[in-house]
C-alpha cells in the first residue's frame, strides 16, 4: 500500500512539473534583462509599448459587451423556457451545444464569407466579435443558467411576485436574477475570460485586440509578447478563481431555509 | 386563450432563435453551400480537392496529431485522476488538482504558446540551465516548432481536461463495489476485468473522442506556436481564408471547413452518447 502511495505521489510531481516549468519560464523570461541579470524593466514599458494600451482597451471592452449581450439574451430566455415551456429544455440544449461541433476557426471563415456585404460598421469594427463571442459562450451559459434554474423554485418564485402584483419585468428583475447570482457570477467570467483570450477569430477577421498583439510583438520582441501574454493569463486565471472559490463556498454552506 | 399564450411564449424565444440563425446558422449555411458551388453553379470539385493533395494530407497530419494527443493524454489523465480519487475528498490534494485543472483545461493559444518557447525554445530558461549544465536540447528546441512540439504542448490542455471528465466516473464508482465484488471471494484484477473496467469503458471511450475533437478544433496555439508550418486542417483553412493560396481557392477552403465540422460533430456526438450512457449509473 505504501508502495503504491510513493508511486502516486512521484507520478503526479513529475506531472506537476511538467504543468510548472513553461509557466516558471515564461515569468523568468518576462524578467530577463541585459546579459544574465533580471529585472522589471519588460514590464515596465509594456504600457508604453505602440499600440498596447489600445488593444487592452478594445479586448477590455469586448469583455464588457460579451458579458453584457450574453446575459441579456440568455437570461430571459432560459428563464422562459424553465416557467412556460419545460418540454424544449433539450431542443434548447441541443442548440446550445453546437458552437462546440464548429471549431472556431470553420466559423471564422463562415463570419468572414457571410457578412462580407455587412455594413462597416458590423464586419469591420470588433462589434462583430463581440457578436461572435456571445455564440462561442453559449455552451457554458446554458449549462450554468439551466442548472441555477433547476435549483430553485423559480415557477413558485415568479408566481408569488405576480400575484403580489409584480410586472415580468419585475419578476425577472428582483426575483429571478437574485436567486440566479452564481449562475450570472460563472456565466460573467467565463465569457469575459474566453473574450479576453480569444484569438482565432480576431486574427482571422483581421481584428486588432491584445492576443493579435501580443503575436505580431512577438516576432519582434519575445520578452514583451510574454509578458503581454502572462498579463492575459493571470487576468483571466484570477477570474476564474474567484469563480471557483465563491462556487464552492456557497455550495457548501447549507442553503437557509426560509 | 391557451393557443394565444403559446404564441406569446414562443415569441418570447424569437430574439434567441433569431439571434442564433443570424451568427452561427447563417455563417455555417454560407460554409456548406459555399462547399459546393464551383464557378459554373454546383460541384463536387471543392470536396475532391479537400480531401486529395496537400488538403487530404493536412487531415492525415490533423488526424494523427489529435490521436497521438487524445490518447497521451487520456492515460495520462486517467491516471492523474486515479491518485487524486484515492486522497481524501476536501483535503488539499483534490481540491487544488481540481481547481487547477479546470482553469489549465482552458488554457490555450497565445499565452501557451509563448510559455512553452519560453521554457523549451532555443533560448528558453530551460534549455539554457541545461545546456550550463552540459546537456545540450537545442536540437530537441526546434522540435518545439514541429509536430512532436505541437503533441506535448496540446497535452497542456488536454490532461486537465481530461481529469474533468473522467474524475466524476471514477468517484461514482463505489467502494460498494470492490467490496461486494471481494466478499464473492474475486481478485483485483477480477474487479477491473469484470465490473470497474465495464463501467469505466464508456466515459473513457467518450472522453477519448472529445479529447480527439478538442485537439482536431485547436487553431490558435498551432498558429502562435509555429506559425503556420505545419499543415493542420484548420492552418490550412486559415491560409485559405487569409489569401496565402492561389486564388480560386476560397471554396476549396469552405469544403475543408465542412469536413472539420462533420469530424468534430461526429466526435462530439459519441462523447454525448457516451456521457449519457454513465450518468445513468453515476450519483
Amino acid at each position: 500500500m505504501t508502495r503504491r502511495k510513493v508511486f502516486g505521489g512521484v507520478f503526479l510531481a513529475l506531472v506537476g512539473l511538467y504543468f510548472l516549468l513553461p509557466l516558471a519560464a515564461a515569468i523568468e523570461f518576462s524578467l530577463r534583462d541585459v546579459g544574465d541579470t533580471h529585472s522589471l524593466e519588460v514590464w515596465k514599458t509594456l504600457f508604453q509599448q505602440d499600440g498596447f494600451v489600445t488593444n487592452l482597451l478594445t479586448s477590455l471592452k469586448l469583455a464588457l459587451g460579451t458579458v453584457a449581450l450574453t446575459l441579456l439574451i440568455m437570461v430571459p430566455t432560459v428563464t422562459l423556457i424553465h416557467l412556460r415551456m419545460p418540454q424544449f429544455r433539450r431542443t434548447m440544449e441541443a442548440i446550445c451545444v453546437l458552437p462546440l461541433a464548429i471549431p472556431a476557426v470553420v466559423l471564422a471563415n463562415g463570419v468572414f464569407v457571410a457578412f462580407q456585404g455587412a455594413p462597416p460598421w458590423l464586419n469591420g469594427t470588433p462589434v462583430i466579435l463581440c457578436l461572435e463571442y456571445v455564440v462561442l459562450s453559449l455552451p457554458f451559459t446554458y449549462r450554468a443558467l439551466d442548472a441555477g434554474l433547476s435549483a430553485i423554485p423559480v415557477v413558485a418564485l415568479v408566481e408569488a411576485s405576480r400575484t403580489l402584483g409584480g410586472g415580468w419585468a419585475t419578476a425577472l428583475l428582483r426575483v429571478v436574477v437574485p436567486n440566479l447570482r452564481t449562475a450570472i457570477l460563472n456565466v460573467s467570467i467565463l465569457a469575459a475570460a474566453l473574450a479576453l483570450g480569444e484569438f482565432t477569430l480576431a486574427s482571422l477577421l483581421l481584428m486588432d485586440t491584445l492576443p493579435v498583439w501580443t503575436v505580431s510583438a512577438g516576432q519582434s520582441n519575445g520578452a514583451v509578447a510574454t509578458a503581454a501574454s502572462m498579463l492575459i493569463l493571470i487576468v483571466s486565471w484570477v477570474l476564474l478563481l474567484v469563480m471557483s472559490v465563491l462556487s464552492r463556498r456557497r455550495s457548501r454552506t447549507p442553503r437557509r431555509s426560509r | 386563450m391557451a393557443d394565444r399564450r403559446r404564441w406569446a411564449d414562443l415569441a418570447g424565444l424569437s430574439p434567441f432563435l433569431l439571434y442564433v440563425a443570424i451568427f452561427l446558422g447563417a455563417p455555417t449555411v454560407v460554409l456548406a453551400v459555399g462547399a459546393f458551388r464551383g464557378p459554373d453553379g454546383w460541384t463536387l470539385e471543392n470536396l475532391h480537392a479537400a480531401f486529395t493533395g496537400v488538403y487530404g494530407d493536412a487531415f492525415v497530419v490533423s488526424t494523427e496529431l489529435s490521436l497521438i494527443s487524445a490518447v497521451i493524454s487520456a492515460v495520462v489523465g486517467l491516471a492523474v485522476a486515479f491518485v487524486i480519487a484515492a486522497a481524501p475528498e476536501e483535503g488539499p490534494l483534490r481540491q487544488v488538482v481540481s481547481t487547477a485543472s479546470g482553469v489549465l483545461a482552458n488554457f490555450g493559444g497565445v499565452p501557451l504558446a509563448f510559455a512553452f518557447i519560453a521554457a523549451f525554445g532555443p533560448v528558453g530558461m530551460v534549455t539554457r540551465w541545461l545546456s550550463t549544465n552540459g546537456v545540450d536540447i537545442s536540437s530537441f528546441s526546434l522540435h518545439l516548432f514541429d509536430l512532436s512540439g505541437l503533441v506535448v504542448v496540446y497535452l497542456y490542455f488536454q490532461i486537465p481536461l481530461m481529469v474533468l471528465v473522467i474524475l466524476p466516473a471514477l468517484e461514482g464508482l463505489r467502494p460498494q463495489w470492490v467490496e461486494a465484488a471481494r466478499s464473492l471471494g474475486s481478485s483485483r484484477w477480477q474487479y477491473w476485468r469484470l465490473v470497474g473496467g465495464p463501467l469505466l469503458f464508456p466515459p473513457f471511450a467518450g472522453a477519448l473522442l472529445l479529447l480527439f475533437a478538442n485537439s482536431f478544433a485547436s487553431y490558435a496555439t498551432a498558429a502562435a506556436l509555429t506559425s503556420g508550418s505545419i499543415p493542420l486542417v484548420p492552418i490550412q483553412i486559415g491560409q485559405v481564408m487569409s489569401g496565402n493560396v492561389a486564388a480560386g481557392q476560397e471554396n476549396v477552403g469552405k469544403a475543408l471547413g465542412l469536413g472539420a465540422i462533420v469530424l468534430v460533430a461526429l466526435a462530439m456526438g459519441g462523447y454525448g452518447w457516451a456521457q449519457r450512457k454513465t450518468t445513468r449509473w453515476l450519483r
